[in-house]
């Protein structure tokens, strides 16, 4: 590869990012950190940065907040878990068979334009107070995103990659082991992208609305308790779990799917 | 321009292993596909008969829409026939609906797109045949290696299928039908969509891979002097429905080369096939 200086032109869109975020995310800080100090709004409606800041420090040092943290975790990924395996098994199934198709597809708007977060209460009620319905929420919200992303890279599926399969009278699985499967990978791993972040916002509403643990918990304790400063903390830790996550798929894209142009740089 | 009563069985290498006695040979008998089954239905092929003895080289030539693909891919077995009689090796392709997968694994294809899976490295697409019937991983790589000698893209083992030009992936594509030792070869204008320098390689290289390996080949082209140059014999099809117009053969002396297409002989095909198309387009 030719070596380009630092400051290439080539090099120059690519290393934007990292000065701009640092600056404009500096920026709001100012602004908001004036705006605190000129207007003297109360800290119960808006904390100052600074107070934010220790609180969140605080909380790292905080086991209870730790633990908290580990349930919404888990949560999250078992939800996703299950959400991915689930939607991809169907999701396959679907993109193949164009009468499982045509008999689910009601069902699949139907369940798509529902306000799902509608039915936590529903699964509180069924499942009761502790992690099972958290998971529950955080899996029916990644579901569809994996379900139908999976359905369309099934459907995507090249005709000339088909023919192949035929020729090479490959068995069912080959055919999903083999053509079917790798070549949704980029569209799962959107689904997944999409997925992630929603099974997350599953697991703090599931625990907004019920139980003793987890970050949604913690969030509606420190509201109740009027620590507002501490409420915005929890938000920013829950905003930097959500990156973790993205991230993560991010890197399994890297990993999984290295020969699709989305990954090429 | 008239079918000669017995085509000539080329005698390349001894038939190591092949002991069926129709071997790389294809016969149809009123062979016809229409596709579609609600009214307007489209009459792509009337029934043919035709007989591809072992090691030939048959080119399909004709105008675009005459039935050519669908001749192709019913020998591919990737459809089915509406009526007649498909026999690979003597035995039928499909019987009562059903593919015969014994009578496919003789059928090696190569389409006008190298369609090699992106996900896969070179190797690993030109294995994929081997791997699908079980071959282990060593026996594989050393197969693959082979083969991507034989086609002329060594070196290239690790690279994804987006890293080689459209003339080296078409390569690999027939690196990977050839991998699991078909008796038949069928291809679908395989150069179509190359350059003409890169195609005229490619010819060279198909005619030195078929001689060397006596297999059947079946392609499919636009191209009249691509036909002429490879073929033993042209099957000039008209279209609306499909059918056979002219069968050629094609008596020019073999290895050959750029210069057999400078020659009286080649280019008197060349006209006279010419002069063919434009009468039945
Ligand atoms: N899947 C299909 N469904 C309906 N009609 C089809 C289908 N495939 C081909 N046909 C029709 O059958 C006829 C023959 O098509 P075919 O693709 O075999 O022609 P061809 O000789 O290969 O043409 P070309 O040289 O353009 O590739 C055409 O009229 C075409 O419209
Ligand atoms: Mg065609």
């Amino acid at each position: 590869m030719i070596q380009r200086s630092l400051f290439h032109p080539a090099n120059r869109a690519k290393l934007l990012p990292y000065v701009t975020t640092p600056l404009l995310v500096a920026l709001i800080i100012l602004i908001w950190h004036s705006y605190v100090t000129l207007s003297g709004v109360s800290p119960f409606i808006l904390p100052s940065p600074q107070s934010v800041w220790t609180a969140w420090i605080a909380m790292l040092y905080d086991p209870r907040a730790w633990n908290h943290t580990l349930m919404t975790v888990y949560a999250t990924l078992t939800g996703f878990a299950w959400a991915l395996v689930v939607g991809v098994g169907l999701g396959v199934l679907i993109g193949r068979f164009r009468w499982l198709e045509q008999t689910l597809n009601p069902f699949i708007v139907a369940t798509q334009v529902v306000p799902k977060v509608a039915f936590v209460p529903l699964f509180v009620v069924w499942f009761g107070f502790g992690l099972t319905a958290k998971v529950i929420v955080a899996a029916v919200l990644a579901f569809f995103p994996i379900l139908t992303n999976t359905v369309l890279g099934v459907k995507s599926v090249d005709a000339g990659h088909r023919d192949v399969a035929t020729s090479l009278n490959a068995t069912s699985w080959q055919r999903f082991r083999r053509l079917e499967l790798p070549s949704s990978l980029p569209y799962i791993l959107t689904g997944m992208e999409v997925g992630i972040v929603l099974a997350i916002i599953g697991a703090i509403v599931g625990e907004y609305l019920g139980g003793t643990q987890g970050l949604g918990y913690m969030m509606i304790a420190r509201m109740n308790a009027f620590a507002t400063n501490e409420l915005f903390a929890v938000i920013i830790h829950m905003t930097l779990l959500g990156f973790i996550f993205y991230f993560s798929i991010g890197i399994l894209r890297r990993i999984l799917i290295p020969w699709h142009q989305s990954t090429q740089r | 321009m008239i079918e000669t009563a017995a085509p000539r069985a080329r005698a390349i290498e001894s038939q190591a292993g092949g002991g069926a006695p129709h071997k790389g040979a294809i016969r149809m008998e009123a062979l016809e596909k229409w596709y579609g089954t609600r009214d307007p239905r489209v009459h792509a092929l009337a029934p043919t008969d035709l007989n591809i003895p072992e090691g030939e080289l048959l080119v399909l030539l004709g105008p675009s829409g005459c039935g050519k693909t669908t001749l192709l891919r019913m020998i591919g077995g990737l459809i089915e026939p509406t009526s007649g009689d498909l026999l690979v090796e003597g035995r039928p392709l499909w019987r009562d609906g059903v593919r015969q997968n014994e009578v496919l694994s003789e059928l090696g294809m190569v389409f006008q797109e190298a369609n090699l899976f992106p996900w896969l490295t070179i190797e690993d697409n030109v294995a994929l045949p081997l791997e699908l019937k079980g071959m282990p991983k060593a026996e594989r790589r050393a197969a693959a290696a082979k083969l991507l000698k034989m086609v002329g893209i060594s070196g290239f083992e690790k690279r994804w299928p987006r890293e080689l030009s459209g003339g080296m992936r078409q390569r690999a594509a027939i690196a990977r039908a050839l991998s699991y030792d078909p008796h038949i070869l069928l291809m679908d204008e395989p150069f179509g969509a190359l350059d003409a320098m890169t195609r005229d390689q490619m010819n060279l290289e198909l005619q030195r891979i078929w001689s060397e390996t006596g297999k059947t080949v079946v392609l499919v082209t636009h191209s009249i002097s691509e036909a002429v140059f490879l073929a033993d014999r042209i099957v000039l099809l008209s279209p609306r429905p499909g059918k056979i117009d002219t069968i050629l053969n094609v008596d020019l002396p073999r290895p050959r080369t750029a210069e057999t297409q400078a020659t009286p002989a080649f280019q008197d095909y060349v006209r006279d096939l010419h002069h063919r198309l434009a009468a039945i387009s």
